[in-house]
């Protein structure tokens, strides 16, 4: 290890600490009397794990709570964090060639699960969930549980739970009098009402991106009374229902949008909302930091949450697991690597990811008042409300996910931009049958 | 010692030969065997051989190959033919030795040193639509804001436009050592003969320049067929699907979908075609570059 890298691990440890020490007043505390690390075991003490994951908030909040781990199990942690979809093709790259030394990683199991899962990369956990007892599988949301399933395996742990929600400005709702919209219709109404290009404030932002829309397109796409596939497994995108969902979210972004949405990805939709030139932006609950965090946002003080509103369909908003820590099949510290999983996936650090704002799988912490403690009142509440409802799903329940995303995403672009939105779905509809048929 | 002095012509070739082959035959060997193949990249399933069905599906059912081959060959042709006029301007301006010259021409390489990567998303800030500086700049002027990257129609070619803000110092360069390379005489002869600055350039300076300009052509010709850090930086292929590229299509085949037989078998299409070109330029220079 050259002098660099441990010059920089020690200032990354030091500046662990000093977050740790900020977070837990008593920093006496001993590896047994923790309670955050009761149940780790010491017995693979020395062992060095080298974990992937996302940048995403979840690992900023875990890498504070990482020291206790180490301290408690004797291991050591190498981390690597990629931004997601780096992170997708790091993984896919790795695991392809059989080079990947990772031991355990994040990864999100509605976009890669299934892939992985097919492609033999994931061990599988079911008989270690089983066996925890104090751990507790049940415990986990069924939808959770549900989501990191395919055909008996258990391919991973939900680690991160997300449903799309409104994020709105107070202040320019109540400048004109406007109350969150709770149905489609009212939230078309709001964003005419609040658009105005000229003074740089724009009615809505939502992401536009052929691939990356699609998943907070599916809200939409339910609550008209759609979905991606019908009963018998057939492209469900020649219904009206479909046609009408699309042509409503290409208005709303046409209409009332900034320029250049059909390049937007989540990081650009919320640049806009940051900087105060939108006065609504549809996303996932998970990325509310973004909104709130006033060293990243302008308004932070001005957002507020309303649940997703309800179309002809009801309010279908999708609720999912966004993102699992799952087991290399082919490391070799298989059961340290699952001693880890345990911890990070365990009630009490669960309770405390959640605290900082990291929406979990636990039906424990989401029922108490505790757990709801690190969130806005206003985001808690509408959380609380959409946890125990909606789709379990946000984009097509396939292998090759990217495939079908590029399909379906490509008629929300057309519908943008005012095109040939029948012609494009036609087109779509087609392509998704033929793709349906392949992917086994 | 004695086997090498007396195979000493083979031995001396041996190292790029056994680089050649290492770096360049086997992967083309490779991936035509992939090409025929349905592979989805775990090592714990084999590829599975399919025959020619890859590329079957590539001319007859596949529409976005189609469109991502014609958008290579407009990308291309753009920016190349306003590189080779931008640069040749350039390089005519520059030629010779005035205050500063030296100091003109390093500035005037900066783009080109600098990382596709960077300058992706250096001017992807501006050309962002809502606080952009170029949208800031139109407006300035009481012109209408443009959506740049964001309309299907018009996003290729401000991609082009980077492109061509990038590489035409190349052509410059490689032009400008071309005209440095002319000899004087002729020159002298024109002059004697009373002909005009416009009739010395088109009679002398670009029939001479003309082998010089093919192959800078042919240069930048097969590096802007093959763009893909900009385009995949600045829109990843879209809106939609407007700029995408064989290029960008074929990393989406391989590394979104993982499906690695389809994205050879797509590659070996593309090679074939930048093989295609090279060996039309370089015809072209053969049987046209010297009669001119």
């Amino acid at each position: 290890m050259s002098k660099r890298l441990v010059f920089k691990m020690f200032s990354l440890a030091l500046a662990a600490a000093f977050a740790l020490a900020a977070l837990l007043p008593i920093t006496s505390l001993t590896a047994q009397d923790n309670p955050l690390t009761a149940g780790v075991s010491n017995k693979f003490a020395g062992t060095e794990l080298r974990l992937i994951f996302a940048n995403h908030p979840w690992n900023n909040t875990i890498q504070r709570l990482i020291p206790d781990f180490e301290k408690a199990s004797g291991m050591s942690l190498r981390i690597e964090s990629y931004f997601e979809d780096q992170l997708s093709q790091k993984l896919q790259v790795g695991l392809t060639s059989g080079t990947s030394t990772a031991d355990a990683f994040m990864f999100r199991p509605l976009q890669e699960g299934r892939l992985f899962a097919k492609n033999g990369w994931l061990f599988d956990l079911k008989a270690f969930a089983e066996a925890e007892k104090d751990w507790n599988w049940e415990d986990f949301q069924e939808a959770a549980r549900g989501t990191v399933t395919f055909e008996g395996v258990v391919f991973g742990v939900p680690i991160v739970t997300e449903r799309q929600v409104v994020y709105y400005r107070k202040d320019l709702f109540a400048a004109k009098g406007l109350s969150a919209p709770t149905t489609l219709e009212e939230l078309e109404a709001a964003a005419k009402a609040l658009n105005d290009p000229a003074n740089g404030v724009f009615g809505i932002v939502m992401r536009g991106q052929r691939a990356a829309a699609v998943t907070q397109f599916s809200s939409f796409l339910y609550s008209f009374g759609a979905d991606w596939t019908k009963e018998d497994g057939s492209s469900g995108l020649d219904t009206p229902e479909a046609r009408a969902a699309y042509e409503f979210y290409g208005r709303l972004l046409r209409e009332y949008g900034p320029q250049g949405t059909t390049n937007m990805s989540w990081p650009q939709a919320v640049a806009v909302l940051q900087q105060g030139k939108a006065a609504m932006w549809i996303d996932a609950d998970s990325l509310f930091l973004n909104a709130t965090d006033p060293t990243r946002s302008t308004v932070a003080a001005e957002i507020g949450f309303a649940p997703f509103p309800a179309g002809p369909a009801g309010a279908r908003q999708y609720n999912i697991t966004s993102w699992a820590l799952g087991i290399n099949e082919l490391s070799e510290n298989k059961e340290a690597a699952w001693e880890f999983v345990k911890w990070a996936t365990s009630a009490p650090v669960v309770m405390a990811l959640q605290k900082s704002g990291n929406p979990g799988p636990r039906i424990s912490v989401w029922e108490s008042p505790e757990g709801l403690s690190g969130f806005p009142t206003e985001y808690a509440e509408v959380a609380k409300l959409q946890s125990t409802r909606g789709v379990g799903y946000d984009r097509p329940r396939v292998i090759s996910v990217g495939r079908a995303r590029d399909i379906v995403g490509a008629p929300i672009v057309v519908a943008i931009e005012g095109g040939n939105l029948e012609a494009a779905l036609k087109e779509a509809h087609e392509q998704f049958n033929a793709f349906l048929k392949e992917d086994r | 010692m004695n086997y090498l002095n007396r195979h000493i012509r083979t031995t001396f070739i041996l190292p790029s030969l056994i680089f050649v082959i290492a770096m360049m035959i086997v992967p083309i060997l490779y991936t035509s065997y992939l090409s025929l193949h349905v592979w989805s990249g775990s090592a714990r399933r084999a590829p599975e051989f399919v025959g020619l069905s890859n590329y079957e599906r590539l001319f007859t059912r596949d529409p976005r190959f189609g469109d991502a081959v014609a958008r290579t060959f407009i990308f291309t042709g753009v920016a190349v033919g306003a590189e080779l006029l931008l640069g040749l301007g350039i390089a005519l301006l520059i030629n010779g030795k005035f205050l500063g010259h030296n100091v003109v021409k390093t500035l005037i390489l900066l783009p080109m040193v600098a990382t596709p990567v960077a300058i992706g998303m250096a001017w992807l800030l501006l050309y962002e639509p809502n606080i952009g500086a170029l949208n800031a700049l139109l407006r300035a002027l009481s012109l209408p804001p443009q959506d740049f990257l964001g309309n299907s129609t018009t996003a290729l070619l401000w991609l082009a436009v980077v492109d061509i803000w990038q590489w035409t110092p190349l052509m410059a360069l490689i032009l400008l050592a071309g005209l440095a390379a002319l000899p004087e005489e002729p020159y002298e002869a024109a002059r004697v003969d009373g002909a005009s600055t416009w009739q010395r350039f088109t009679k002398l300076t670009l029939p001479l320049l003309f082998p010089t300009i093919i192959a800078a052509t042919l240069l930048r010709s097969i590096d802007a067929l093959k763009t893909f850090d900009i385009i995949y930086t600045m829109t990843r292929g879209g809106p939609g699907f407007a700029t995408e590229t064989i290029n960008t299509y074929g990393y989406i085949q391989a590394f979104e979908y993982f499906q690695l037989g389809q994205a050879s078998s797509l590659l070996i299409v593309f090679f074939t075609l930048i093989l295609g070109v090279s060996l039309f330029f370089i015809r072209f220079r053969r049987r046209w570059g010297t009669a001119l």
